[in-house]
Parts: structure tokens; sequence; C-alpha cells
């Protein structure tokens, strides 16, 4: 078959180029620029903040692990009351933003708030003087926050691992003597080991990404140093030095992941009978059934009905919705429309470029890789970097267009764009398996009958392919929907989202619509949770990138 | 219209890791326009190659490809499929899915206008007994249905040249032996010049008129 067009290739290599513009960028303006500021950083910044990430990073690690992998187990080898429910519901925390559920609980577990009230009415006490629980403000508090919302990503890849380990190989195990706790760690657990890596990679990019809940329970890590040292202090080269510090901590990630996917093939290869839970009764049974509630109560039920509570409670004041509210929902739907077009756009021209490249070829493979970088970069660092460039462009622009201002920036352009290059994975992702599944002969019939390759893709691949691009844009959308770091960092001037308008809600530190804000976030975050669930738990994980 | 079909001293090679892998060396054949030819020979000896390159899918290392008049294929030149004027009936039939039968039969004739589309489409349809099951999706067919309506793809553009890859090989043994007869005279009363890529000698002996068999690669015999 006759490759690729000129124009599909080339348009595939410059969005590859374009996801890493903001990396290059960064590394020119952290060593090309002033390096006076090393010190000044060096002394005053980095240590604490790098210190604080690497706390919160091992203490949400260790969390998820222990959550997720202790939740797969118990829903594939027990059987309980509620394990049919909770085997999906447990993935119901992905629908939660970390910036959300930090919000809620600092109000929920407020001094003079509903929970400690509760407590001290139990015990008898009267002022939040004589009893109060330790304050979430603090390493522990962000640590359990974060982690009882991203132990999913760990769930999602050890369940499927469990659901397609053998039964047999734990047989073989008890037969040579070991106990069931020992099957599970001498067999089961290493079997996993691989996806536990990918789901734990995952887990903290979003923890690295995150910047609402850090700040709002003060702890000072690197991405809200980044933050800072560009809004509050404007130093460009500064923030981009912190920046290059996360690219680090990136790129260790992406190689833990990276790592664990070449090693999963191994694991799923024999498809044999797979594990039969057992049966649970009694105190047991509702011991298991407790356990794996917890994680779904703390990290979605709880937060998610406080945050209708409040929804309810302020309408039925009669404070209705506020104009500003409502033009917040107006940008973020028309953000996340516009960076889904765009995304999916982009998706499709990398995904066909590189399936008509012949995948196997080195440079298709390099060109795939390059353009679904950018789900690792966090929000943050992926806005510095893309500032210079935008800014560069902008003055351009303006120079031709003989007019004053930044056209990009205040089009909110640069903010698609950045959005664009954090979701592209996905579309890509699912469009590369769409394609996959779909015949050569297909093609080749068409191509017989007179079509070209461009007609080819417009009549038969593109409608065969609708399910697997609704699928990429509804995440893209939701996503698009939640994004909090870029939006922050790039908005135009008095542009504000559902999520910039919580989070400035919850600095200010006044709760008046913020709830509102957060449940249409949190309702629309359910949709692609459902749309996981009902495909079973496996297709996510494959549509990531590999 | 059919045209003669002519194939020079070709070789065909892929690209393996370790080098060029020669799977075709030193083929020649000659059919008349008109006449149904069929390559012969177990699994792996090229004849489904030869086949692919026909239609444009391989590259030629050396030799000519001549359909007619027209050269569509030698090491320096490669007309694309489209252009080619080939029709082909794929071993698994290649339907497209999201189409009815009568949209699948109708799919190369864009460039005519609406009413001669469909005029085309329903004789294709009458011409291989499937009248009455235009508007069924493929899923919605038989295996001896499917493997109609995809031959009636493959002729409505009107081919100079008609390719058939082991066309029977998914039906049962009552289906074949009713449709090889059936394809036969088909393509006869269509005039059509035609290569038939085949494993099971019944089959070559029931449809061709010209018989070569293929051996690693290799044109060993060539019957009239």
């Amino acid at each position: 078959m006759k490759p690729v067009g000129p124009v599909w290739r080339a348009a595939s290599i410059l969005i590859a180029l374009g996801v890493l513009a903001p990396v290059l960028s960064l590394a020119w303006l952290a060593f090309g620029a002033d390096l006076s500021h090393w010190t000044h950083l060096a002394r005053h910044v980095l240590p604490q903040a790098a210190l604080n990430t690497a706390l919160l990073l091992a203490g949400v690690g260790v969390l998820v692990l222990l959550v997720g992998t202790g939740c797969a187990w118990l829903v594939t080898v027990c059987d309980f009351p509620g394990r049919r429910v909770l085997h999906w519901a447990l993935l119901l925390p992905l629908a939660m933003p970390t910036y959300i559920v930090a919000f809620a609980y600092l109000d929920l577990l407020h001094p003079i708030g509903p929970v400690q009230g509760a407590i001290r009415w139990a015990l008898g006490f009267d002022s939040p003087r004589q009893f109060r629980l330790p304050d979430l403000r603090s390493m522990p508090g962000a640590i359990l926050v974060l982690g009882f919302v991203l132990y999913p990503y760990v769930y999602m890849t050890a369940r499927a691992m469990f659901m397609t380990q053998p039964a047999h190989l734990m047989e073989a195990a008890r037969t040579l003597g070991e106990n069931a706790a020992g099957a599970f760690f001498r067999i089961a657990l290493p079997l996993a080991r691989p996806a536990l890596a990918v789901g734990l990679s995952l887990a903290l990019l979003e923890t690295l990404n995150d910047i609402g809940a850090s700040e709002f329970l003060g702890i000072q890590t690197l991405t809200v140093a980044v933050y800072t040292t560009w809004i509050t202090r404007s130093d460009l080269a500064g923030a981009a030095q912190i920046a290059c510090a996360m690219l680090v901590v990136v790129v260790a990630l992406v190689l833990l992941e990276r790592h664990g996917r070449r090693h999963q093939r191994f694991g799923s290869a024999q498809r044999m009978r797979a594990i039969e839970p057992r049966r649970l009764h009694g105190a047991a049974a509702w011991l298991a059934c407790i356990a794996a509630t917890l994680p779904v109560a703390i990290g979605f039920v709880a937060p998610a009905l406080y945050l209708l509570w409040e929804t309810a409670k302020r309408l039925r004041l009669g404070g209705g919705i506020s104009d500003g509210l409502l033009a917040s929902l107006g940008n973020t739907l028309a953000l996340a429309a516009g960076v889904t077009l765009t995304t999916v756009a982009a998706g499709l021209v990398v995904a066909w470029a590189v399936r008509s490249q012949g995948s196997t070829t080195n440079r298709a493979r390099w060109q795939a890789r390059a353009a679904t970088l950018g789900y690792a970069l966090p929000g943050t660092v992926l806005a510095i970097g893309l500032l210079t460039p935008a800014l560069g462009l902008d003055s351009l622009l303006a120079g031709l267009l003989r007019r004053e201002g930044l056209p990009l920036m205040s089009a909110g352009i640069v903010l698609v764009v950045a959005c664009a290059i954090r979701f592209l994975a996905m579309p890509v992702g699912g469009i590369e398996a769409g394609l996959a599944r779909i015949p050569p002969a297909l093609e080749q019939a068409s191509r017989l009958l007179g079509e070209s390759a461009a007609g080819t893709l417009r009549r038969v691949h593109l409608p065969l392919l609708r399910p697997a691009i609704a699928a990429g844009a509804l995440l893209v959308f939701v996503d698009a929907m939640k994004e909090l770091p870029a939006t922050l960092l790039l908005r135009p001037a008095n542009f504000d989202t559902l999520a910039t308008w919580l989070y400035a809600e919850a600095a200010r530190g006044t709760y008046e619509e913020g709830a509102i804000a957060a449940l249409a976030i949190v309702a629309a975050g359910l949709l692609p949770v459902m749309l996981l669930a009902r495909n079973g738990l496996g297709a996510h994980v494959e549509e990531l990138p590999n | 219209m059919s045209a003669a079909l002519q194939l020079d001293d070709v070789r065909l090679a892929y690209e393996g890791a370790d080098g060029l892998h020669t799977v075709v060396e030193g083929f020649s054949l000659s059919l008349d326009a008109g006449r149904i030819g069929c390559l012969l020979g177990p699994s792996g000896c090229g004849k489904t190659t030869v086949l692919r390159a026909i239609a444009g899918f391989e590259p030629l290392r050396a030799g000519r490809i001549r359909l007619g008049e027209r050269l569509l294929s030698s090491a320096t030149v490669h007309l694309p499929p489209e252009e080619r004027r080939v029709g082909m009936m794929f071993q698994e039939y290649a339907l497209f899915p999201h189409l009815t039968a009568a949209q699948n039969v109708g799919f190369g004739l864009r460039r005519l206008p609406q009413p001669e589309q469909r005029a085309r489409v329903a004789e294709m349809l009458a011409l291989v007994g499937l009248a009455e099951s235009g508007g069924r999706y493929p899923h919605e067919l038989s295996g001896g249905q499917q493997q109609r309506i995809a031959l009636a793809r493959a002729l409505a553009p009107s081919p100079a040249l008609l390719l058939l890859d082991e066309p029977f090989s998914n039906l049962d043994a009552a289906t074949r032996e009713r449709l090889t007869v059936e394809v036969r005279e088909i393509l006869k009363a269509a005039g059509q010049t035609a290569v038939l890529v085949t494993h099971n000698e019944a089959e070559a002996q029931a449809m061709a008129d010209h018989i070569g068999l293929m051996h690693n690669g290799r044109l060993t015999r060539w019957t009239a």
C-alpha cells in the first residue's frame, strides 16, 4: 500500500513537535536565563517544596497501593454482601477531582463543622476548645485526602490483573504448603507487580499535577511553588527552574509506567480458568463489606453528599445561581467543547498517520510517543513551558495585525492548546485501538473500488471509528471541564471556569457557590466512570498510551 | 471492458528484520481477455502475494504487470490500487459492516449519477440472486449471501480484471459446490477476465479455464 501522503505526515510531525515545544522551551528558559536565581531558589524555595513533594508522593503512593490492591484482592477472591456493586463503585472517586475533595473535607471537618460537632455532642463536650480532631491542613491530612480519591488508578489495574490470573497457580501454591496469605504474597502479588506499577505511576502523576488540594491544605509543593513564583513574583525563569525539577520526577514516573507496561504482557498471556471468589459468612462477610465500602464512602459518597446538601441549602435559601456562576458554566462548556474538537482532530491525524506509515517503523513510533507525552506533564509545568512560545507568537501576530495586546492568549487559544496537549493521549490511544480492530481488507476493498486514501478514511474508517471517537471525546470533554492548574495560569483576563471559580472561593475561604460549581463538575465526571464500569474494568487501561 | 493480463518475470519480496526475503521470482503468465485463470498451490507458495501485487498492494522488485494496454506495475512504476480498474473478492469478503448490502454494492459507483447508480446496484443484486436483500446489513446475511454480495460489489464498477482470493474457503461443502458453478456462469456471462487463487484442486477444476501450479514462489506448470 502506498504510504500516507506528505500532508498527513507533516501534520502529524507538527503535532508531535507542538507537544515537545513546552519541554524544550522550559529547558531553554531554566538554563539559558539568569542563573543567579538558582541560588535564591535553591536556598529558600526548592528544598522545602521538594521535601514536601517527596513526602506527599511517598505517602500517597503507600496509601493508594494499600487501598487499591487490598480492595482489588478482596473483591476478586471473596464474595460478600454488596460485592457486585462495590466491584464498580470502587471506581467512583475517579469522578472527584482532588481540589473538590479537599474543598469538601475542609468544610466537613472544620472544628465547628458537622463532623466534629457531632463527635463533641456524642462525647458530651460543648466547645471546640475542649475537643478537636487534628487539623486537616497538614501533611497527613493531604496524604489521606489525595490517597482516597486516587486509589482507583491502582484498583483498576490491579483488579484487571487479578481477574485474568489463572486460578491453578494459586492452587499449586496451596498444594505446596502455602496458606492463602502466603499464596497472595508469593504468587498473586508478584504477578500483579507490573500492573501495580502502572496504576501507581498514574496516581502519582495526578498527585504531582494537583494544585488545589495541596494549596487549600497548606502544603507548599513544587506545583504550588511554580504557581506562586510566576503569579505573585512574576519570575518566569524561576518558575521554569522549579518546573524542570518537576520534570525529573515526571520522567522517573513515566519510566516506572513504561516498565510496568512492558512486563504486563507476560502476566495476561495465558488465559485459563479465573480465580473463583469464595463465599464469606457471618462477621467475616460484614467486615469485608465494611472494608471495601470505606474507600468509596470517604473518596466519593461523603463529599458528594456534602456537595448535594450545600447546593440544596443554597438553592432553598433563595440565593439562586449568580450571573457570575452561570457565565463560568458557559465558559467551562465552551472551553471543553473547543478542547474536545481540537484534541479529537489532532488525535485522528496522529493515529491515522502512524497507522499508514506502519506502526512498527521507528519514525511512526517516535511520533506517536512524542504526541502522547502530554498526559504526563503537570498542568503548571505545561503552562509555564507554553508561555514563552505563546507570548512570542502573540507579539508576532500583534505586529502583523497592527494591534495591541495578546491575540492568542486573550482569545483563550493558548489555553485550548495546553489542554489539547495534556489530553491528546486519550483519543490517540482509543482511535489507534479502534483502527487496529478494522481489518485491512476493508481498506483494500475500498481502494480497489476506486476510493482514494482520504476518501477511504471518510467513508469507511470514520463511520466505523465512531464509538472509539465518542468515548475519547467524552473523556477529553470531562477532563477539560475539571482542569485547574493550566487554566489558572493561561486563562484570559476575567475568564472563569467552574474549576477556577471554586478555586477562588476556596482560596478566599468563602463557601458560597463553590458547592454548586463542584457538584456540576462531579456530575459530569460521573459519565466517563459509568462508561468505564460498563465497558469492563480492563478497557480504560488499554486506552492509555503505550 | 475486460482486458488481457500479462505478467513478465515478476519478482516479489518483503523486508524483514534481517534483510530482503524473496517470495516470488521469475513469475510470468498471460491470460486472454474473458478467460478465468487459477493459481493453485499449498499455503505459503506465494500465490496470494502475486494476487496482491496485481491489485497494487505489493511493490514489484523486478518485472512488469500489464492489463490490456496499460502498465500497472514495474520496478519503477506503481499505479495506486484505486486507479487500476481491478476488482477483488476477499477471502473474508471484507464487506463494510456499517453499510447495507445495496450500499456495499454501490460503494465503487460514486462517479455515476444517482439514477444510474441505483439501476446498476439493482442489476448487480439481481445478477447474484439477492434482489430482495439490498436493505440488509452484512451481519444479517448468511455466509453464502455475503459471498454473493462481495461478488456483486467487485463486479459493479465493471473492472477490467477480477481477482478472487480463496473465495469459497469459508463456506460449507454443499454451498461451495453450488456457488462455484454459479460464480463461473456469472463471470462467463459478463465476459469477465478473472484470476482465482485456491489450494483446492476440485474448485480450480470447476472454475478455471487455465490452471497454474505454484511451488516455492515459481509457476511450475500452466495448463490450457
